[in-house]
């Protein structure tokens, strides 16, 4: 049996769920069938709720005939990144730490399950959505090719053998596979907006502050945020609306007031003034990438933006300075994996040390190995002021950069990433080959500013899905959301099914 | 602020001692989480995924312990800064469920106090150089299997109070450690709960040649939390490095612990083997803005603290150093003396019958006190003690009665038939019999031996059971011994 196609658009799901036009069961079914259909390849997933997914679609179903008034994302199904906690569900991170084995299956054995929900997470089933399962990742979302899950490999619907990008892999995956509508990633430095380029769908970085954090596990806590990841602009737009917004749960949450996203989307661009950087599309940026991005930036002219060429001269640093940042902040947030009060403890250890040696030792993999010792490195003594605190300085000039080019332009055009998906297990044994995967996402990560990627075409060599990034200042979410609609609505190639979604 | 003390007590030496001063905010709720702060419950029944540390868990800053904090630096007259920083300090340990506690490092909430302090070397300021927030950790539990972690006091917030290395004798260390305990209990930020932990100290201490510029090799005596222990800790540490330094030891900067019991320190680790705790802003909790104002407000409804206190009541109620000292013990004794004095009260009747009788049946828990009697209770027995409707006898009888209860002296004086007699033909007939029956005694006392006219009001007070007006009992007894003689 061949599933239909799950519709593409959260928006249409959730308004024919709200009219009674379709029901919630019966679209959670189609993602439940397309996620038996299709992950055992894709690898989307590293856990699925089938049987609460049904409960509580009926359950929205019944409110329905009811007469209730059902939430703004009525019955759509949805796939949360597994460093979301989700009460009482498995939550692993991707990592072997959180849980007390693999089987044979690449399934957590016994996985941790949060006594509580991520805000996030809460905030979406107030709406109405439906969780359809808790989809892959790099190992604490570190990692720019899903590759570093302790569980499954994810591959790209669009070319089996190549990289959905990551950390948030699985949950662009789970959207561009078909399975679901929409999905939650979170992006540290390019963690939703890269794998989002790489599959041909929608990621959205937030502003930092704009979306709790709480209940997300934390890989580096200044940069991290939670964003959408879906077919359409639309779509992101109204997941975004639903989880933004100040949280008492989060002390860096901001008061700024929500925009309209939804109704931004069909404003247009006329008049509004783009910056392209020229550090953007410098070497190393393929051929079949910059045609695409060009292509869209045309099109935002054509529309009635003006286009100009502007100046982020700290770019170059970005790379340096973010993996000295994250890894220090990373070195200390993963202190709490002791194996004391959760997840997987290492036995027969005869000492307190031993402890935490063998639980962290055998629980942790290689980059998040490394990435604790960087970060441990950078915040040493006598070494924190050459690394941690000079890292502090430049993230100040990079931020002053954008500052200064947001004086002049109302957005920023670049690359999403500098190729199209690569094949996999091509950077696994080059880490600093990986971490120049997100050269062009880490800036406005280090800013704090918002930031998303949306489909521009696919490149002419690969075939390959390429990504326009839209950079924002922070909380502008709605002037974003603006452009991105426009590039949307300008790129070719948008009805091409992915590869493993055709039979 | 310092200067230079030779106390012949260690020879040769002068000791330099700083104290590092943990004290618990008394706020209901943690630092960073909604649990409750409480003492002596089961294991972990007050913890969320905040203090539990578990992943996705953010901390939230609880604005009543910044109050609090803010109170404590302003009392201890430290500059509070309007931006401060809370820093991860990094270091595994079971009690410590995120692996790194969350206090303040390079930009603490407030710097630069003094405090006044008086102990054998004399009246003396010291510095105070910091004031910072911080949570404590939970506590290991060792049996012989296994350990268990008990996290209901993770997250707990403290004040560190970080003093300059100004003391220079043990009994300095005490008094300032004394002192530090009254303001935040006067404060009512603190429940000065030494035994439960809530005011703990570790002292820095080392030694040198009185008017040497350089410190000599410092080390810290952890976790003390009682003054004795602080000054006995202290005095053995100090012996110790002179015997060291006399023999001509090196000993390596070090941390140590002080069994109380034993009476002796042991070592703990030495420098070269302390963590490195990795302080880092916390990325999780953004600067502690203060504004101005709170901190204004804060300044403006600060208590009088012990200090100000004790020189009113001497200066201006005339109270002895030792009475003022003792009313000011305790915040809530303070309190009652106040209150009670503002029912009418001497300041002199109402401290005498507190420190007499009040203290002795006051019982106190922390900043809570169980007061025998109400300061209106007292204040109207003292205003009948101030009436001569009773005697001061009386007044500890009726006292007696009243305590525990909400019986009003004054009607219960009438019903136990304790006012001052008064009737001055009943008491002639008395003294008369009195006089008569101790012929021999007023024999001496017309002899010249008038120290015996208090054996005479003593019989009197006797035969009227303590209620004869003591003014009118002597005239009339003296008139009657007197007369007597004039009779022959």
């Amino acid at each position: 049996m061949s599933p239909k196609l799950l519709p593409r658009s959260v928006v249409e799901i959730a308004a024919s769920v709200r009219g009674g036009e379709v029901s919630a069961e019966s679209i959670t079914q189609a993602s439940l069938d397309a996620v038996a259909a299709r992950d055992g390849q894709l690898g989307g997933f590293l856990s699925v709720a089938a049987d609460l997914a049904l409960q509580r679609a009926r359950d929205i179903d019944l409110r329905r005939e009811r007469g209730e008034t059902l939430g703004p994302l009525a019955g759509v199904p949805i796939a949360l990144k597994d460093a979301l906690c989700t009460k009482d569900q498995p939550t692993t991170s991707g990592s072997r730490i959180l849980a007390q084995g693999i089987d044979q299956q690449g399934r957590a054995i016994d996985p941790w399950r949060p006594p509580y929900d991520a805000t996030v997470v809460a905030r979406l089933r107030a709406a109405d959505a439906v969780f359809i399962g808790k989809s892959n990742l790099d190992e604490f979302a570190m990692g720019s090719s899903n590759e570093n899950s302790a569980f499954r490999l994810a591959r790209n619907p669009w070319n089996l053998d190549r990289t959905p990008g990551g950390s948030s892999g699985g949950s662009a995956v789970a959207v561009a596979g078909r399975m679901t509508a929409g999905a939650l990633g979170s992006d540290t430095g390019g963690s939703v907006r890269q794998p989002a380029a790489l599959t041909g769908t929608v990621g959205v970085k937030p502003s930092y502050g704009r979306v709790s954090r709480y209940g997300l596990i934390a890989f580096a806590s200044s940069f991290d945020q939670v964003g959408p990841i879906t077919h359409d602009v639309a779509s992101s737009a109204a997941m975004l609306q639903i989880i933004a917004g100040a949280d008492p749960a989060d002390g860096t949450t901001t008061h700024h007031r929500v925009g309209a996203y939804r109704e931004a989307c069909s404003r247009g661009v006329a008049g509004m003034r783009i910056g392209v950087p020229a550090e953007y599309f410098a070497d190393g940026l393929d051929d079949e990438v910059a045609a695409q991005v060009r292509r869209a930036i045309a099109a935002l002219e054509e529309n009635g933006a003006s286009i100009s060429n502007i100046e982020l001269p700290h770019t170059r640093h970005a790379v340096a300075t973010y993996y000295i940042l994250a890894t220090a902040e990373c070195s200390s947030n993963l202190s709490r994996f002791d194996g004391v009060r959760f997840g997987h403890r290492a036995h027969g250890s005869q000492t307190l040390r031993e402890v935490y040696e063998t639980t962290r030792g055998g629980g942790f993999g290689p980059e998040v190995k490394r990435r604790i010792m960087l970060g441990t490195y950078v915040l040493s003594a006598g070494y924190y002021d050459a690394y941690y605190r000079r890292a502090q300085q430049v993230r100040t000039l990079i931020r002053r950069d954008f500052e200064h080019a947001f004086q002049s332009v109302d957005l920023i055009a670049t690359p999403v990433s500098p190729t199209v998906a690569f094949p996999l297990g091509s950077k696994l044994d080059d880490p600093l080959a990986m971490y120049l995967a997100d050269v062009y996402t880490l800036p406005a990560s280090l800013a704090g500013i918002a930031a998303i990627s949306v489909p521009c075409g696919l490149g002419s060599a690969s075939g390959l899905p390429v990504g326009l990034q839209i950079i924002a200042p922070s909380f502008a979410e709605e002037q974003m959301f603006q452009a991105a609609q426009v590039v949307e609505d300008t790129a070719p190639d948008r009805e091409v099914i992915p590869q493993a979604c055709q039979s | 602020m310092t200067q230079a003390v030779i106390t012949s007590r260690y020879g040769d030496w002068e000791p330099v001692i700083g104290l590092e001063i943990h004290a618990q905010l008394g706020t209901q709720t943690k630092l960073f989480c909604a649990c409750e702060t409480s003492f002596g419950d089961p294991p972990n029944v007050h913890t969320c995924p905040v203090c539990l540390g578990l992943p996705g868990a953010l901390p939230v800053l609880n604005r009543q312990a910044v109050k609090m904090a803010i109170a404590a630096s302003l009392a201890l007259g430290c500059k509070v800064h309007e931006k401060s920083i809370f820093a991860r300090k990094n270091y595994f340990y079971p009690d410590l469920p995120k692996g790194y506690q969350i206090s303040q490092f390079d930009q603490p909430l407030a710097t630069g106090g003094t405090l006044d302090i008086e102990a054998d070397l004399g009246a003396r300021t010291v510095g105070i150089t910091r004031v910072h927030m911080e949570e404590d950790a939970g506590k290991n539990i060792h049996g012989d299997q296994h350990s268990r972690v008990d996290l209901n006091r993770a997250g707990t917030p403290l004040v560190e109070i970080v003093g300059e290395p100004d003391l220079r004798s043990p009994a300095e260390a005490r008094d300032y450690m004394r002192r530090v305990r009254d303001v935040l209990i006067f404060l009512g930020v603190n429940d000065g709960n030494l035994e439960q932990g809530s005011f703990r100290c570790d002292a820095n201490v080392s030694v040198r040649k009185p008017g040497a510029s350089n410190f000599g090799t410092r080390v810290e005596m952890k976790n003390i939390n009682s003054f004795r222990f602080v000054e006995e800790a202290l005095d053995g540490e100090i012996h110790r490095q002179i015997r060291l330094i006399e023999r001509g030891e090196v000993f390596k900067q070090q941390t140590r612990g002080y069994n109380a019991d034993k009476k002796h320190s042991y070592l703990l680790r030495e420098k070269e083997n302390e963590d490195d705790y990795r302080y880092f802003p916390d990325p999780d909790l953004p600067p502690l803005v203060i504004e101005t104002r709170l901190i204004t407000e804060q300044r403006e409804s600060l208590p009088e603290l012990p200090a100000d206190k004790q020189r009113r009541y001497t200066k201006e109620l005339g109270l002895s150093d030792y009475a003022a000292g003792v009313l000011t013990a305790h915040p809530a004794t303070a309190r009652f003396f106040e209150a009670t004095v503002a029912t009418g009260a001497t300041a002199e009747r109402a401290s005498n019958f507190i420190g007499a009788e009040i203290l002795r049946d006051l019982k106190t828990d922390g900043l809570d006190a169980q007061f025998p009697v109400s300061p209106e209770q007292l204040g109207a027995l003292l205003a009948l003690v101030e009436a001569g409707t009773i005697s001061g006898k009386q007044a500890k009888k009726l006292y007696g009665d009243v305590a525990g209860t909400d019986r009003d002296p004054a009607s219960r004086a009438k019903e136990l038939g304790m006012e001052v007699m008064r009737d001055e033909g009943a008491l002639e007939k008395l003294v008369g019999e009195i006089v008569s029956k101790n012929a021999k005694q007023a024999e001496q006392y017309r002899a010249g031996k008038t120290k015996l006219l208090g054996f005479f009001v003593g019989q009197l007070m006797k035969a009227t059971r303590g209620s004869a007006d003591p003014e009118l009992a002597n005239a009339l007894l003296r008139a009657a011994l007197e007369q007597d003689t004039k009779d022959r």
